[in-house]
């Protein structure tokens, strides 16, 4: 069969004031009809800007300086912005991430299809109303003519998405580039949405490239793999190849580093292509430094305790409190974390699962219940010195690591900030002692503690907040999806680093995360949460293996399957 | 991260600034800010410049009075732009008056800023009733024309300062009612920022160490907050020179014995139907000027510090 897509040697470079960036080099790339390609690297890798490259709409000043891009023979390089714009699709269809930001808000779905029907095919008015009722029943969407008169807000994340693609598919195109398809979506929809357009790839002959950075979603989907590394494609091939016996090491590490569901390890095999993965860097001995005094390690005993927690947002305000619309975002949650142990906390997004987080740390106060860290009741007199001291003992690890580091901190002042506050130290060379200390534990380095956080990568600014969590020379440790903004492998490096920590200093810690895989390396009891209730609360192993609730079962079974990585690491 | 591990010098990393390189590549900005210099420079270092002392009674003579610019028929050489009705040279004085108006509006500015930000970051952080104390006051004194405010504060000052204190005190009775009048503007900027700031993770991280309010204000909110309140400093600084002009102007501010850009242009305007154009002509100039370019570094500031402009 001869290739739908050709891309031979392809270069794009940005050009800067800090010299040229490139950002692919000698990329080769090739797609067949009624083939799924998926592009897979971490973030900076370039993968993005092919798929911007082959639609030319690469973001300025980028631009291709040398190979040549076939699309049915034609070399799209070559073509002007009006030669493009009727490739654009009609021949190329396009799926975005966000499915919030890609439809327009003020246009009904109706409005939007029939534009695009309308400037792609010969279909005009009635014809073309026609065509986008069955471009919507195609894409899966149920009562698809009252449907046409909604407008975006009124269909969920998923329903939007579908949408999405089915403007993709209005033009009725060979090719479909799909950038981050599901990384917006919750687990189920995600499944549902790989389904889809796999069933549209088979159906239509179409070929699809899939930009991501999800061997979940590659292991689901695609057909062959193209795996790049810095720009450059390191390995091409088979699925069940490329994830069963990868040949290059950067993807033997990349795979190595993906969170199993299928049994707990104690740590991540070593990643070697990883930033700060190979440093071998300086430990401290925790039982003789300051950060393990004061560390009781009394384990067996009740760490956190949450007694009927109940919290309710105000979803419209009013003057009269019965004329208020609420939601109970948490509603009477109660469970305890015995001390030494780590408890997950599991849930799609909405679930209420960081709003507990917030509770526990008293930047909410709950409604109703209370919480007992150590014995010590914290929510009911929040600002008495005994909840103030026994809330010291409890840090947070923030999802985003763009915003949980002030940028007008150097980080020395960031991790020294709780310690010079508490007088934690008895002078201020003990204190830059300690925060280089805590530098080098976490794998930083202390020479870091001069510089400010906008230097780092996300990995590494998710080193200093744990670092700054440590300062306080915490007991209990609330990470909350410390890890889901960061690239797979960085990811592992992470987890290692919160297991070791917790090992050594007998942390408790209460890990919440929207990923199955994630919570079973890291837990020892899981909590299932869903709409701000408790649905079940198990050991890991128990869960995992016989789910009891409903909803548990439900989430379990849509975990991406990774059977080809799974027969294969055997 | 960089590549290389050293840390860079002080002037290198200033260089680098992403700022400073945006400043040295937008012509209108180093030409603003060259006149600006001037302008500024000029008039802070009138005393050197001038080439008379309009406050010496010894170098006044009302002989010379009225004389017009060194280039037109009956000039003078040692008068360049000509001189006022009492005989002083026009150049000296609006140097004179020009650091007079600058020292006012940096003033006027450095005082609203002060009470906009405080007032600003308490009123987003705190929140609930002080919030709405706060902005209510702001909400309402923005629906009162600045300079009648200004005149009222003013007016205020002057009554209740004793009779023989009133000229003495009469810059420190305009620099406060100046600055009185354009705290809303800062305190609005500073509030919309803090709100965006406070939700952010490093301040949630700040709380749950345990740090007091005041401190996570003052350390953490604060210093994230001031980009967009550099820009409107700015272009308040413009609009406080021009402030303080105008009640010059209307015969509120500054006593015509201490000549400033507005009492100038005051005492010019009563001589211009008799042809003697130069005594208003040449402060105005020198006005706008000085007020154009403040405006446009302001405008430079605006782009290059807002990433979504660039």
């Amino acid at each position: 069969m001869t290739d739908l897509l050709q891309i031979t040697g392809l270069d794009v470079e940005f050009p800067t004031r800090r010299g040229t960036i490139s950002a692919a080099q000698n990329v080769h790339l090739t797609v067949k009809p009624g083939e799924v390609v998926g592009l897979v690297g971490e973030s900076g890798a370039g993968k993005s800007t092919i798929g911007n490259a082959i639609i030319g709409l690469l973001e300025s000043p980028g631009r291709v300086s040398a190979g040549s891009i076939l699309f049915e023979g034609d070399d799209l390089c070559l073509k002007d912005e009006t030669a493009m714009r009727a490739i654009r699709g009609n021949r190329i269809g396009m799926i975005f991430q966000d499915p919030q930001t890609s439809l327009n808000p003020l246009m009904t779905v109706g409005a939007q299809l029939v534009e695009t029907i309308e400037k792609t095919e010969a279909a005009r008015g009635k014809a073309a109303e026609a065509r986008a009722i069955e471009l919507l029943e195609q894409v899966g969407i149920t009562e698809a003519k009252a449907r046409l008169r909604a407008y975006p807000h009124q269909f969920s994340g998923g329903m939007r998405q579908r949408v999405v693609i089915a403007l993709a598919l209005a033009g009725d195109p060979d090719l479909i580039i799909a950038d981050e398809p599901t990384t917006a979506l919750d687990v189920s929809i995600q499944a549902q949405i790989l389904d889809l357009i796999k069933r549209l790839c088979r159906e239509r002959d179409l070929g699809v490239i899939i930009v991501t950075h999800d061997i979940g979603v590659i292991a689901n989907v695609a057909d062959r793999v193209v795996v790049m590394y810095r720009g450059e494609v390191v390995e091409t091939g088979d699925v069940a190849q490329i994830l069963g016996s990868p040949r290059h090491e950067y993807t033997q590490s990349l795979i190595a580093a993906v969170p199993r569901a299928d049994c707990k390890l104690e740590r991540f095999s070593s990643v070697d292509y990883i930033e700060g993965g190979t440093k071998p860097f300086k430990r401290i001995d925790v039982q003789t430094h300051w950060l393990g005094k004061a560390q009781s390690h009394a384990r067996g005993e009740t760490a956190i305790e949450a007694d009927h927690l109940n919290l309710s947002f105000v979803l419209q305000k009013a003057v009269l409190p019965r004329n208020r619309k609420m939601i109970k975002a948490v509603d009477d949650v109660s469970f305890k974390v015995t001390q030494g142990q780590t408890f997950g906390l599991v849930g799609e997004s909405g679930s209420g699962k960081s709003t507990v987080a917030r509770i526990i740390t008293g930047l909410y106060p709950p409604d109703a219940g209370v919480v007992r860290v150590l014995g010590q009741d914290v929510s009911s007199n929040p600002k008495s010195s005994e909840a103030r001291k026994a809330r010291r003992a409890v840090q947070m690890i923030f999802q985003d690591p763009y915003s949980s580091l002030n940028a007008r901190m150097k980080v020395m002042d960031i991790v020294a900030e709780p310690i010079r506050f508490y007088r934690l130290t008895s002078s201020e060379g003990e204190t830059r002692k300690i925060v280089g200390d805590l530098l080098d534990h976490v794998g930083l380095g202390a020479q870091v503690a001069t510089r400010y956080p906008h230097e780092f990568s996300g990995g590494q600014r998710q080193r200093i907040s744990i670092a700054r969590a440590l300062a306080s020379r915490p007991r209990i440790l609330i990470c909350d999806e410390p890890t889901s903004a960061l690239d797979v492998s960085v990811q592992a490096t992470i987890l290692n680093l919160l297991k070791d920590l917790q090992q050594e200093l007998g942390l408790t810690m209460l890990f919440i995360s929207h990923d199955l895989p994630v919570i079973r390396q890291m837990c020892d009891q899981i909590a299932v949460m869903r709409n701000g209730q408790l649905c079940e609360v198990a050991e890991a192993e128990a869960l995992f293996n016989a789910p009891k609730h409903d909803y548990s079962r439900h989430l379990l079974d849509l975990m991406p399957r990774m059977d080809l990585l799974e027969s294969a690491s055997e | 991260m960089q590549n290389t591990d050293k840390p860079m010098t002080r002037w290198q990393r200033f260089k680098d600034n992403d700022i400073v390189w945006s400043f040295f590549h937008s012509p209108g900005a180093v030409i603003a800010a060259t006149i600006a210099t001037v302008v500024i420079l000029a008039c802070i270092f009138a005393p050197l410049i001038a080439p008379f002392d309009p406050f010496d009674p010894a170098q006044i003579s009302l002989w010379d009075g009225k004389l017009p610019p060194a280039w037109v028929d009956g000039g003078q050489p040692q008068y360049l732009l000509g001189t006022d009705n009492q005989g002083r040279d026009m150049l000296s004085t609006i140097l004179y008056g020009g650091r007079l108006s600058i020292l006012v509006g940096l003033a006027a500015v450095c005082l609203g800023m002060v009470l906009g930000v405080t007032l600003g970051v308490v009123s987003g952080y705190v929140g609930g009733v002080t919030d709405a104390v706060i902005m209510r006051i702001a909400d309402v004194q923005l629906t009162i024309p600045g300079i009648l405010l200004a005149i009222l504060i003013n007016g205020i000052g002057r009554v209740v300062l004793p009779l023989d204190m009133r000229d003495e005190f009469a810059v420190y009775v305009v620099v406060l009612a100046i600055g009185l009048t354009d705290w809303p503007q800062f305190a609005r900027v500073t509030r919309g920022a803090t709100l965006v700031e406070a939700n952010k993770e490093y301040v949630q991280a700040a709380r749950i160490i345990g740090l007091p309010g005041w401190l996570i204000m003052l350390r953490h909110i604060l210093p994230n907050t001031l980009r967009p309140v550099l820009v409107i400093a700015t272009i308040g600084l413009a609009l406080a020179i021009i402030a303080e002009a105008t009640l010059s102007f209307l015969g509120q501010g500054i006593p015509p014995t201490t000549p400033s850009l507005g009492t100038l242009i005051r005492v010019g305007n009563e001589y211009l139907f008799s042809g003697l154009w130069w005594i208003t002509f040449f402060p105005a100039i020198a006005l706008v000027v000085l007020v154009f370019a403040v405006n446009l570094l302001g405008d430079w500031m605006r782009d290059a510090l807002n990433p979504k402009l660039r």
